[in-house]
């Protein structure tokens, strides 16, 4: 353990550009990971509160429009259906446009009842729609798809490119540890090829050296994580200033430090372990 | 005991470096392996050390089968044979009482053990009052005084010593060689592989002659029949 923490100061500058390198490329995983963290928060309270319209004929009578309910929350996409009736959906027609003389003459004959459809998978909208469709008494359906499957592809497309730098980057640190111990080895290789001449086994060798990657990622991982706190604060204060930012509110950090803290760990761990043990290797066949 | 049983080596390169090798160094006894550069000498020491294999034969080493040694058990081979080199191969920023504690430390011997042991080996190659010093604070016949303690320390049955007197001028040889002989006394296997003809001569010992790979002479006067060839 001891020849492990002597290692990150005796390869001063390496263990200092290791760190570094360690902490841009967590900074850079954990941004990634709040921001998928945020966007699956969003996408889904756009998802509960995207809702289709289903207007029912106008021929049919108010209990049978009722009825049709029955059969819109029998479809499995769907999660509830609430019926509007014509006299409610005038009402909020004139609150959503009192000041406008333009359409104080309408009246509630003029709608139709309809039911505020909440769906529970977005990406299916297309299918729920259909089986709306070919309900008995719907007139008209008035869906948002392209909203929805917006919604859909963008998540989809953060996921896989958030994915792809996550991975990159995490084999950029991996290869920059393992090349900080590398060098460690190399510098101490008279000295491993003593212990293996005296009869060290090879886990008693590599211990340092992975005891010094070990350290090495942690300490990357603790650093990126108080720096990716301390900017995450920063925006969430920036966007909360700016007015027209603010449909777009940000988790609070603190809701996210169980994740965050499980990321950084997993990510610190792995470069600065696998990195080490990978790199010892090929100094072990002496 | 050291036994090689028809053994051959070649390496990858299609170098053949033995031929059919057959040697036997009992427990607690002194030899010396002489032969020209080429001849074989350092895969032999190879062989014994388990960091190679024999191509064909068996070679037995302090009770492991070197043909079919796991490479997990090659430490604990190791801890069996000590090994002396020509450049000693000693660690510069350690003191002399580091260098030869480090051996032990790493086959996680414990520092109480350490404390007990280190002093009685180094007074036994006469380095008791130079513990503190590094090892270029000292004369080359004291790094390799050093470098013997070091691989006397965790006790091996048999020590070793390549060229060990290859780098000190005669009487530091002489020192080094008497010291050899001190360590086989109290019962350590020595093999000491040396080209210095003038030593061989004045310690009168058993004498293993190679040459291209094949052992050409074993014993004192089968030497000095080949010397006079």
């Amino acid at each position: 353990m001891k020849e492990g923490v002597r290692g990150i100061f005796l390869h001063g500058f390496m263990s200092f550009a290791a760190v570094c390198v360690t902490v841009a490329c967590l900074l850079i995983i954990g941004s990634f990971s709040c921001l998928i963290y945020n966007v699956n928060i969003l996408v889904e309270e756009l998802n509960q509160t995207n809702e289709i319209l289903v207007y029912i004929d106008s021929e049919l009578p108010d209990a049978e429009a009722k009825s049709v309910g029955t059969q819109i929350n029998q479809i499995p996409n769907v999660q509830k259906a609430v019926f509007v009736s014509r006299e409610e959906a005038l009402k909020e027609f004139i609150a959503d446009h009192e000041n406008d003389q333009a359409f104080s003459g309408v009246e509630a004959s003029d709608l139709r009842h309809r039911f505020v459809v909440t769906l529970a998978d977005n990406s299916l909208i297309e299918e729920t729609v259909a089986a709306l469709e070919k309900i008995v008494g719907v007139a008209k359906i008035n869906a948002a798809y392209e909203l929805a499957k917006g919604f859909s592809t963008m998540q989809n497309i953060l996921h896989i490119a958030s994915l792809a730098v996550i991975s990159v980057l995490l084999v950029v640190s991996l290869l920059i540890i393992s090349n900080t111990v590398k060098l460690a080895m190399y510098d101490r290789k008279d000295e491993i090829s003593i212990m293996k001449m005296v009869g060290a086994t090879n886990g008693f060798i590599r211990l340092p050296f992975v005891v010094e990657g070990f350290a090495l990622g942690m300490l990357g991982a603790a650093l990126a994580f108080g720096l990716e706190w301390l900017m995450y604060d920063a925006l969430v204060a920036r966007i909360s200033a700016v007015d027209t930012l603010k449909l777009f509110s940000l988790v609070p950090f603190t809701d996210l430090l169980l994740p965050m803290i499980a990321v950084f760990t997993f990510a610190g761990l792995f470069v600065g372990v696998v990195g080490s043990w990978t790199s010892i290797r090929k100094f072990m066949d002496v | 005991m050291i036994e090689f049983s028809d053994v051959t080596k070649s390496y990858s390169v299609g170098t053949q470096a033995l031929r059919g090798v057959n040697l036997q160094i009992e427990d607690g006894e002194f030899a010396f392996l002489i032969g020209p550069s080429g001849s074989g000498k350092s895969t032999i020491i190879k062989l014994i050390t388990g960091e190679l294999k024999p191509t064909s034969g068996t070679v037995h080493v302090n009770g492991y089968s070197l043909e079919r040694i796991r490479k997990r058990e090659v430490p604990y081979l190791r801890r069996t044979v000590g090994v002396v080199f020509q450049d000693f191969r000693l660690i510069d920023t350690k003191t002399v009482y580091e260098n030869v504690a480090f051996a032990m430390r790493v086959i996680g011997a414990r520092e109480r053990e350490i404390r007990d042991r280190v002093p009685y080996v180094l007074e036994l190659v006469g380095l008791e009052n130079k513990s503190r010093r590094h090892p270029n604070e000292l004369s080359g016949g004291e790094q390799q005084r050093l470098a013997i303690a070091r691989a006397l320390v965790n006790n091996p049955s048999t020590i070793i010593a390549d060229e060990p007197t290859g780098n000190l001028d005669p009487a530091r040889s002489l020192e080094i060689m008497s010291l050899l002989q001190e360590i086989n006394n109290l019962g350590t296997t020595i093999l000491v592989v040396t080209h210095e003809n003038d030593l061989v001569e004045r310690f009168r010992k058993r004498v293993i002659v190679l040459n291209d790979g094949v052992v050409v002479s074993d014993g004192l006067d089968g030497y000095y029949r080949y010397e006079n060839q």
